[in-house]
């Protein structure tokens, strides 16, 4: 052997080691892949050697080839070898190349399960530390599931080192084994408040990563993080936390108000720019915490917070529009400002779906508006939110007509203008809504009295103008012109503004010309020629105006149909010229249209078409603008009385030019395909809907009406939806596409009144957190969505490798603990849990018990603990009966021993074990008895102090009556006292946390303090306690004898074998030896038995002998050589103390003459 | 954080850490990609870049760019500051740190980095704690097996802004 050693490191001396591959890669630039190839054969060879130092580096050097894109993965049970390896400085490569290759589909990956177990217990942090980092980047399922226990038992590690590892790695471990996640979860949020700074920001990492997946689970936790945010001057620390209550905040809108202060503090003091930029971030996603200020009260606050959303708005829309409800409840404050400032930001919230009902809302209020400066302000926002985008959210276009209409019956409002504007846009572009529109304005006309009632200050009568354009400009769609035409001839009109008059005039002309054309088709001579009476008679009132506009139209129009009077007294057809002035289509035109049409090809726009003065008839190719253009407007109907040559002549010259306009599409097709996108006309940007509901409305349309219909409407069209849904998809985007859509993404882009669909389509992505349906199915962290505050499951305990039954009976039973009172909860209900299982089987239960708590012992290593003094109050801890209570480690168990069970349990494993089923065991022992109550108790040594024991009661109700106000009192003895609250005096007795219902039974901790351990110790105590049952209370007291063995002093600690060996040679250790005869269990019992009860653990095992070892809290080494003959058993021990020894080995005696 | 990559300006791979287990062709094909579009960055970019479902971080320092890819709601600038606190505790280990000393000791470039971040969350913010870790394991190395051979590269040092 040592010969070959020697020889293998001759050979290494000739092995190229990695920088010498590396120096070699570098000269070969020219045949890399050949020298590259020719080294791995070497590596090859290398790794066929025994040597694990030459096989190491081979590895090595794989890993470097690997990673310039080498296939290794032949070489992953060499890896396998090289992680296995016993010294550091392999394995730590072997981990570093099978983190760099291994991945779920490798196949050996099962075989290291061992290894890494072996090594996470390994006594070496550093072996720990480079197995768990390895781990966490190949960890697979099954790695996750097998070792989750192990990894959960290192998160309360002793060294901080391994802790803050351990703790990372869960994450890895619960995103492959989200089962683990429950279980392990108590312990991990004890991690929160780790001494360790390390520790902690691990702890955090880990759960703000979990939340943010699934906050909703995490809500319990916020005050916690909240301490840790005030707190921490951890900027990395900071932005996790800020980060997590940015998901927190949308789901508990009461965090928001808190975080406001520690945020900006933040703000204002960070010099991190990633931290601030973290900061803003999450408050932008905390609109939330506005909302509090808005619910509040205080009005000053209220207001500010709609300021700030309003803010907000321009940036996160979305973000806003939840809160829908509490802005229109703001609408009916009694503050104007404020019901001003919810205005402004109803603009950003409306949507398809909900724009009438605002719009709805709106109305009531300007009905019940007081002041004209805010009805105003109303019908400004109402006529904003309704045109904003193009029309965007108007579904219904009669609705809005309605609306508008409704709107002028306001009085005193300055903005006639604005609605007059609306009706010309709306009808101009809107052509399917013409028809009704026009029935709306003639209606209008006919009342122009109730709106024209005072002229002076009346804005409003300059809706009229608009009514007056449409009506003449759509007379075709008029269906009792005559009554219209009628209604703008009354006396009354000439009181309104001239430049209302003037569009009269304009107009009437082109409504008599309709009408004239309408009767003379229709034959009727007789009416044809009444009307042009009618016109003669009534049109010299505006002859006479005072308005220089309006006298100038109405002499022209007037000479004109005289001019048609006679032709009409000779009987010669005049209605196809008069209507022939005012022939050709109105197009409306985006105002960017002409910016995106392309010059034409050898078209020069600056060169002159005709001749240079030409006059400017071209007027009506404007952008749409027009339309509220006054002046231009006029222009177009200009020259009504140009003889009828000249006419054709222009309209010739017109259609010649309209052919040569990109714009005139309809009359001669453009050769700008490029631009038709949509058919026909539809390349200019109009707005078209489809209306499936009647045009005529009975009666005095009423918007409500609409709101009605459009409900039911959109009813329908959900249920036919359904059928045509396939057919839809493929018209929806052609037919109705609208040319200036900058729609956000929830709007999906449907025709109004068409394909709408309320429900499903309609909801905005932010609407509401009901996150259930957009989650992705394969979503890691889906599985994740774990409700962690649900008592935990049997089921759910982790798995636990089976051979570990053999070695937890070595560990000795754990317990002591702080219960925090964050675990309080579930604790309790599974206490009631507990209680149901103990009424079903009463007469099983002491054999139950016995064996859950050997069950529960399997899960848990030792765990010591201290008792920090802030901590001398003496919390409950349940009597944990449930197994997994154990594994899920409610301790507060600030550090664990670093020991290592599966380390043991290899040795003993090696020294072939048989797998025999083990009697039951249990560490606790009856303490005292009466009818009332049982006592059982354990001792454990606490290795962080080694002074300190503790001692778990069990306290057992044995009785029907209700058992309180326990206290607990020991007297003390020289060399052990019991921990009292400061300031309490040696003879006060330590109150039980706890009451005792019947058939219930608790564990409460007590902390003793001692000097010497050498020695056993009994101490007297008395439990006074108050039984209290239907009969009353009565005080009643138990006395009993705390027995603190020597075993209870040790810790069990893992020995290797060349350390133990060490000690032994070192010479400093007193011997004594026991041996008891008729033993009949088998060794492995005995084994089992001692390692169980004085807490030794087992170095190694051959045949019928063993060495075993174990710690005092006070440092003393105790090894023991245990050998079997037939029927006896002989135990040799060494141990630092002679005393302590042979003290320890009578108690063995003891435990051994009883097998 | 997905992976952290360390390459060079000619587009040789340094150094690859994969915090999600991934087959080595996927491997392969995301290094290529990614190293294209950041070595195709001028100077004055800005570090952040979206690709594929991926954030990535990166930063030139001489000629090596050190990349993250993260996910869409980590944090650009931390992601930064991580690249930079490796480099420092690369400085600090090496001093004065080169591309030749993360070639030739690549992996105690890959053993700093362990320590440092774990499981692609940061393992401990303290600088001093990393390299206390580093230093105790590689004397326990040196104890159990002297190292033979130290490379020490003649090279220019990095800078480290």
């Amino acid at each position: 052997m040592a010969l070959k050693m020697v020889k293998g490191s001759i050979d290494r001396m000739f092995d190229k080691n990695l920088q010498d591959l590396v120096r070699g890669i570098r000269n070969h630039k020219e045949d890399e892949a050949k020298y590259i190839s020719q080294c791995i054969d070497e590596i090859k060879q290398e790794l066929k050697q025994d040597n694990i130092a030459v096989k190491a580096n081979a590895v090595c050097k794989l890993t470097y080839l690997q990673m310039l894109g080498y296939d290794i993965s032949w070489a992953a049970f060499n890896i396998i070898e090289v992680m296995s390896a016993s010294k550091f400085t392999f394995k730590r490569i072997g981990y570093l190349a099978a983190s760099q290759c291994f991945h779920e589909g490798t196949d050996v990956i099962m075989l290291t399960t061992n290894q890494i177990r072996k090594d996470l217990s390994s006594p070496n942090q550093y072996d720990t530390g480079v197995a768990l980092t390895g781990l966490s980047c190949f960890v697979t399922p099954d790695l996750a599931r097998d070792l989750a226990n192990d990894i959960m038992t290192l998160m309360s590690h002793t060294k901080p080192y391994i802790r803050k590892k351990a703790v990372l790695i869960m994450y890895k471990v619960f995103l492959k084994y989200p089962e683990s996640l429950r279980p392990a979860f108590p312990r991990l949020k004890e991690k929160l408040e780790d001494p360790d700074p390390g520790v902690q920001s691990a702890a955090v990492n880990v759960i703000c990563e979990l939340a943010r997946r699934n906050p909703k689970n995490y809500l319990s936790l916020a005050p916690l993080f909240f301490k840790l945010m005030t707190s921490s001057t951890n900027n990395w620390v900071l932005i996790k936390i800020i980060k997590l209550f940015g998901a927190l905040t949308p789901l508990e809108p009461r965090l928001g108000k808190k975080l406001i202060e520690p945020l900006t503090n933040l703000i204002h003091s960070t010099s991190a720019m990633s931290l601030l930029y973290e900061c803003v971030n999450t408050v932008i996603l905390c609109v939330q915490k506005l909302r509090i200020l808005i619910e509040d009260s205080d009005q000053n606050l209220k207001y500010l917070g709609l300021l700030a959303m309003s803010k907000i708005l321009k940036t996160h829309p979305k973000s806003v529009q939840s809160h829908k409800d509490l802005i229109l409840q703001c609408l009916d404050d009694k503050d104007e400002s404020i019901r001003l400032r919810a205005l402004d930001l109803l603009y950003g919230m409306v949507s398809k779906k909900n724009l009438m009902e605002i719009v709805k809302k709106l109305m009531i209020h300007v009905d019940k508006a007081e002041g004209t400066t805010y009805r105003d302000e109303l019908l400004t926002k109402i006529i904003d939110i309704c045109s904003q985008s193009n029309y965007q959210y108007i579904t219904n276009f009669e609705w809005y007509i309605s609306i508008l209409v409704e709107l002028t019956r306001l009085e005193g409002t300055r903005h006639g203008h604005l609605i007059a504007a609306q009706m010309l846009d709306v009808a101009i572009r809107v052509k399917a809504i013409r028809k009704f529109a026009v029935s709306q304005m003639a209606m209008l006309l006919d009342n122009a009295h109730l709106i024209a009632s005072n002229t002076q200050r009346n804005g409003i009568c300059e809706v009229l103008y608009a009514a007056a354009w449409i009506c003449g400009e759509f007379s075709e769609h008029l269906e009792e012109a005559n009554q219209t035409l009628e209604a703008m001839l009354r006396p009354k009109v000439t009181t309104l503004p001239g430049h209302i008059q003037a569009v009269y005039v304009q107009n009437m002309v082109k409504l008599y010309a309709s009408i004239l054309q309408q009767k003379e088709q229709a034959g009727e001579k007789e009416a044809a020629q009444e009307i042009t009476q009618l016109m003669i008679e009534k049109l010299p009132q505006f002859v006479q105006s005072a308005d220089l506009e309006v006298q100038e139209r109405a002499s022209c129009i007037l000479q004109l149909i005289k001019y048609i009077q006679k032709l009409q007294v000779k009987e010669v057809p005049v209605a196809e010229e008069v209507i022939a002035l005012f022939a050709g289509e109105l197009n409306p035109v985006a105002p960017k249209a002409q910016k995106k049409v392309p010059v034409p090809e050898g078209l020069d726009l600056d060169a002159w078409i005709n001749e240079p003065p030409s006059d400017s008839e071209s007027e009506d190719e404007k952008p749409k603008t027009i339309f509220h253009d006054e002046e231009q407007r006029h222009s177009r109907h200009r020259q009504p009385e140009i003889d009828e040559e000249e006419l054709a002549r222009r309209r010739e010259a017109r259609k010649q030019e309209q052919a040569n306009n990109p714009f005139y599409i309809k009359s001669s097709p453009s050769p700008q395909k490029r631009y038709q996108d949509t058919p026909g006309v539809e390349h200019i940007p109009v707005v078209q809907i489809d209306l499936s509901v009647p045009l005529k409305v009975p009666g005095m349309p009423m918007s409500d009406q609409y709101v009605k219909l459009e409900e039911e409407r959109r009813h329908k069209q959900k249920l036919e939806k359904d059928k045509k849904k396939k057919k839809q998809k493929k018209e929806k985007r052609g037919k109705h596409h609208r040319h200036n859509s900058l729609h956000t993404e929830s709007e999906e882009d449907i025709a109004p009144a068409h394909h709408v669909d309320i429900i499903t389509e309609e909801m905005p992505e932010n609407a509401l957190p009901s996150d259930e349906d957009d989650k992705d199915p394969n979503d890691p962290y889906k599985a994740l969505d774990i409700d962690l505050d649900k008592p935990l499951a049997d089921s759910e305990k982790l798995p636990v490798q089976r051979h570990r039954n053999v070695e937890t009976l070595k560990s000795p039973d754990s317990e002591a603990l702080l219960v925090e009172k964050k675990s309080k909860k579930p604790k309790k209900k599974e206490k009631k849990h507990k209680e149901k299982e103990r009424e079903k089987g009463k007469k099983k239960e002491k054999e139950k018990k016995v064996v859950e708590e050997e069950e529960e012992k399997k899960v848990i290593c030792q765990d010591l603990h201290c008792l920090k003094s802030k901590s001398s109050k003496h919390k409950k801890k349940k009597h944990k009966k449930e197994k997994e209570e154990k594994s899920k480690d409610k301790k507060k168990s600030k550090k664990k021993s670093h020991h290592s069970e599966e380390e043991t349990t290899e040795s003993v494993q090696n020294g072939t074990l048989d797998d025999e089923p083990l009697p039951p065991m249990s560490s606790y022992r009856l303490l005292a008895e009466n009818p009332y109550i049982k006592m059982t108790y354990d001792i454990q040594g606490n290795l962080q102090n080694d002074s300190q024991v503790t001692v778990s009661v069990i306290f057992e109700n044995k009785s029907t009556s209700f058992l309180k106000s326990m206290e607990l009192n020991v007297l003390d003895s020289l060399n052990t006292k019991m921990l009292r609250p400061e300031g309490s005096s040696v003879h006060d007795g330590i109150p039980v946390p706890f009451q005792l219902p019947p058939g219930i039974s608790n564990e409460a901790q007590f902390v003793f303090t001692l000097q010497s351990i050498v020695m056993a110790q009994k101490l007297k105590g008395t439990l006074s306690f108050i039984v209290k049952n239907d009969e009353g209370s009565t005080h009643e007291k138990l006395d009993f004898k705390l027995h603190f063995s020597c075993a209870s002093y040790l810790i069990t600690t893992p020995c290797y074998s060349d350390a133990f060996a060490k000690l032994l040679e070192s010479g400093d250790l007193h011997m004594n030896s026991i041996k008891v005869d008729g033993i009949s269990i088998s060794f492995q019992h005995l084994l089992a038995k001692i390692c169980f009860h004085h807490h030794f653990s087992v170095v190694e095992r051959v045949d019928s002998c063993a060495s075993m070892y174990s710690r005092s809290i006070q440092g003393h080494h105790v090894c023991l050589l245990v050998k079997k003959g037939e029927n006896s058993v002989s135990v040799d021990g060494k141990c630092s103390d002679s005393t302590l020894l042979s003290n320890l080995l009578d108690e063995m005696k003891e435990t051994l003459s009883k097998c | 954080m997905r992976f952290m990559l360390l390459f060079s300006r000619q587009g040789k791979l340094r150094l690859q850490k994969w915090y999600l287990a991934t087959a080595d062709r996927d491997k392969k094909k995301m290094v290529r990609e990614l190293m294209q579009v950041v070595l195709a960055r001028k100077p004055k970019m800005c570090s952040f870049l979206e690709w594929r479902d991926l954030k990535v971080v990166y930063k030139r320092y001489a000629s090596l760019y050190f990349c993250c890819a993260i996910e869409g709601q980590d944090n650009e600038l931390i992601t930064l500051e991580l690249i930079h606190r490796y480099v420092e505790l690369l400085d600090k280990y090496f001093g004065s740190v080169c591309e030749l000393d993360i070639i030739f000791n690549f992996e105690k470039a890959y053993f700093i980095l362990d320590e440092f971040v774990m499981g692609g969350e940061i393992q401990d913010t303290s600088k001093k704690s990393v390299l206390k870790a580093i230093e105790q394991a590689d004397l326990l190395q040196e104890v159990r097996h002297p190292q033979t051979h130290l490379w020490s590269p003649q090279n220019t040092p990095m800078e480290t802004p």
